[in-house]
């Protein structure tokens, strides 16, 4: 059981896609107007996430290695697709502001970053803990990050207004703007907690993606090679030659 | 309002008004990864604008033609998917064999595009906008010149920043967040012009 533990705290805590591997940004930036919507995107991020982390686990030594990307785009394709049309059902209004971005969980780096670097390799019990943890962390950051921008774009959380913020709101951080300032002032404040535990000599994973400067990490076709690409990259020191190699 | 006034419009909605990066966060990857240089922000432009314009034309004639006939509509996210991702390894195959000076300057990029947010993004929005194969060449030719637009006045910002005194928190990719935050502002402006 502690082995599904671990998987648990690895993504909610350790390696949070969010704040610490800083995967997945568009929707990270497109979705986190309010709470609400941060809560729909990550929870349906996770139902992917778990069942194709599942899927491909289940399918890990069929799948010929050659043709592994393209077998897992179709899997999580094909989730990302039944996720869509239930949320379309049961959940219209957070489906119709969702909008775009549900389609594009395809393209959402965690999602192959995990089956790449953990489903493929591993039985489908772990694989499901790790979807499952990975996934809410996901969650728990977007949650977060909708809540900061909602109480200083529009003075409430989870729609409910906060009496005395509400008539100072900062309509801004609930549009474009908005959201590239406060994933901006996230990214500083990792930087300052990033410096202190490797102070403390317990260093944080390295930070993945884009952010650190890392396109491989977003790109199907180069492999989405999770963990290894961006190991040597981390958030504080941008890494210089990457872009150039890609 | 004509049919051409309608397209000139949209061009001009998708290229700045709804600016693909700063009002809709698609392809932030490659903005954030790829604008450390001007020239190669520029590279990276025109290969986007070559790979966006040609998937939406390929993806509203295959929606048009098979999916629709067929009552496959719902397949959309797992076809267009695949076909992008065939679409580039063409795309790069074809121009490396008959246009190499093109593949020289745009071949590296080539890759990275594949399963850039944008492209999906602009196929699935040309669909359900009910766009005809025409408007979603268009659109999707528009949507790339805005990304062009955009990386390379990023590009040319960072080049600057470079010797500036940031802060050493915001160092590296949080600088470049908040300009980028600053660029989205300047671009609401053009909110109200269509």
């Amino acid at each position: 059981m502690n082995r599904y533990l671990e998987r648990l705290y690895n993504g909610l805590w350790k390696e949070n896609p969010t704040f610490v591997l800083m995967l997945g940004m568009c929707p990270t930036l497109a979705v986190t107007t309010s709470a609400i919507n941060g809560i729909g995107m990550g929870l349906s991020t996770t139902v992917v996430l778990v069942l194709s982390n599942m899927m491909i686990s289940a399918l890990r030594n069929i799948i010929p290695d050659r043709v592994r990307m393209p077998a897992f785009i179709v899997v999580v394709a094909s989730f990302v697709t039944i996720v869509q049309f239930l949320m379309e059902g049961f959940t219209p209004s957070l489906y119709a502001s969702l909008g775009i971005y549900i389609p594009l969980i395809v393209v959402n780096c965690i999602i192959l970053g995990r089956a790449e670097s953990y489903a493929s390799k591993n039985p489908i019990l772990p694989s499901m803990f790790d979807g499952i943890g990975m996934g809410l962390g996901f969650t728990v950051g977007l949650t977060l990050i909708g809540m900061v921008r909602e109480i200083l774009g529009n003075g409430s959380v989870f729609n409910v207004a906060i009496t005395p913020l509400n008539n100072y709101h900062i309509s801004l951080f609930g549009l474009a703007p908005g959201a590239f300032f406060v994933l901006g002032g996230l990214v500083a404040i990792m930087n300052v907690i990033r410096k202190k535990m490797e102070a403390k000599g317990k260093p944080l994973p390295a930070a993945q993606g884009c952010l650190a400067g890392d396109c491989s990490g977003c790109s199907l076709s180069s492999a989405c090679t999770g963990k290894a690409a961006g190991s040597q990259a981390s958030a504080t020191t941008e890494s210089s030659g990457k872009e150039e190699n890609n | 309002m004509s049919y051409f006034t309608g397209l000139i419009l949209l061009l001009v909605a998708s290229a700045i008004v709804n600016n693909v990066v700063l009002s809709q966060f698609l392809g932030l990857c490659p903005f954030l990864g790829v604008s450390k240089r001007v020239e190669t922000a520029a590279g990276m432009g025109g290969a986007v604008i070559f790979v966006i314009t040609i998937a939406s034309f390929v993806a509203s004639i295959i929606y048009k033609f098979i999916l629709v006939p067929t009552g496959f509509e719902y397949m959309q996210t797992i076809v267009f998917i695949l076909v992008i991702a065939a679409l580039v390894q063409f795309v790069e195959m074809f121009l490396k064999k008959s246009v190499p000076s093109l593949y020289e300057s745009l071949g590296v990029y080539l890759p990275l595009i594949t399963t850039n947010c944008a492209v999906l993004g602009t196929a699935i929005n040309n669909v359900t906008n009910n766009y005809d194969i025409l408007e979603s060449v268009i659109n999707g030719f528009g949507v790339a010149v805005g990304f062009t637009i955009a990386i390379v006045i990023m590009a040319g910002i960072r080049e600057k920043i470079e010797y500036n005194d940031i802060p050493e928190t915001f160092k590296g990719s949080a600088i470049v967040l908040v300009t980028a935050g600053l660029m989205a502002m300047a671009f609401l402006g053009f909110s109200g012009v269509i």
